[in-house]
């Protein structure tokens, strides 16, 4: 177990710098660890982030077609949005877990 | 022989080994096959390089030409008679008999159905949005006198096996064939 210090706060992450208790998130977090990945969080880019970690607390197994069905962005947006590989972006900085998803 | 002898044995530790390995950049995915299994594990890789932040390309041939075009695309079907690994004990007559295959497609699709994988239209929207691209070969098509408005809208072009192997340029690419 590591421990990522961001703004004071320290939060536990894994080994690939998801955080390993979601209920440790807050948005603050998530623009210190946007800007880590030169992203700056928009209003869209929450939506995209509450409606992850929404899902996530239901145990929907989570992949870009949900998201595009989400009616928050569609598939091209959410690329543009968190470019590099959009579901596993977010979902770090969403505070949940790596996406197990092939599709 | 005693210069042979006395040369100093280079020991597998000490061949320099490329420490930068090249990270992979970009895939070309070359689909030549029509059945619904084949196109999919081209979809499925395609996709997955995209959402993992690699680029992607395609380039669809001979019967993989079938995936992309709008009357066929999302109608494949998985080969029930010649598939061993398909229902191992099934007898090849059964297998073979009619309305046999498009069954077992159906039932397979079912099965895809229930783990969000989409139809094949639909995973070509969704690489297409991923900023993946999506060629046809124009050798076959020609053979089977397709046109470009016999294909699906995302298809990006027709084009030659040389231009295929201009979507490939660039250090870190591979080049997967199905």
């Amino acid at each position: 177990m590591e421990t990522l210090t961001l703004n004071g706060t320290a939060v536990a992450v894994n080994a690939e710098g998801y955080l390993t208790d979601m209920n440790q998130w807050t948005p603050e977090l998530a623009k210190e660890m946007a800007a880590e990945v030169n992203i700056e969080l928009t209003p869209k880019h929450f939506e995209v982030l509450n409606w992850l970690r929404e899902k996530q607390r239901e145990g929907v197994q989570l992949s870009i077609r949900k998201l595009g069905n989400s009616g928050i962005v569609d598939i091209k947006t959410f690329y543009q949005l968190f470019p590099g590989g959009p579901l596993k972006i977010s979902s770090k900085l969403a505070g949940i877990p790596k996406p197990a998803s092939c599709v | 022989m005693q210069d042979v002898l006395e040369k100093p044995v280079t020991k597998v530790a000490d061949v320099p080994v490329n420490k930068d390995k090249g990270k992979l950049k970009k895939v070309l995915i070359i689909c030549s096959k029509g059945k619904l299994e084949d196109v999919y594990a081209a979809l499925v890789m395609a996709n997955g390089a995209l959402m993992e932040g690699l680029e992607a390309k395609m380039f669809f041939t001979f019967f993989g030409l079938e995936a992309i075009t709008k009357k066929h695309a999302d109608n494949l079907h998985t080969a029930t008679v010649g598939n061993p690994a398909f229902m191992p004990g099934m007898p090849t007559m059964v297998a073979g008999l009619p309305g046999f295959e498009a069954f077992a497609s159906y039932m397979m699709k079912k099965e895809m159905d229930k783990l969000d994988i989409p139809h094949v239209t639909e995973f070509i929207q969704m690489i297409e949005a991923g900023g993946g691209e999506i060629y046809a070969c124009k050798l076959a098509a020609d053979m089977f006198h397709l046109k470009k408005e016999d294909f699906v809208d995302e298809v990006k072009g027709i084009i030659t096996v040389g231009d295929m192997y201009a979507l490939a340029e660039g250090e870190g690419t591979q080049i997967i064939f199905i």
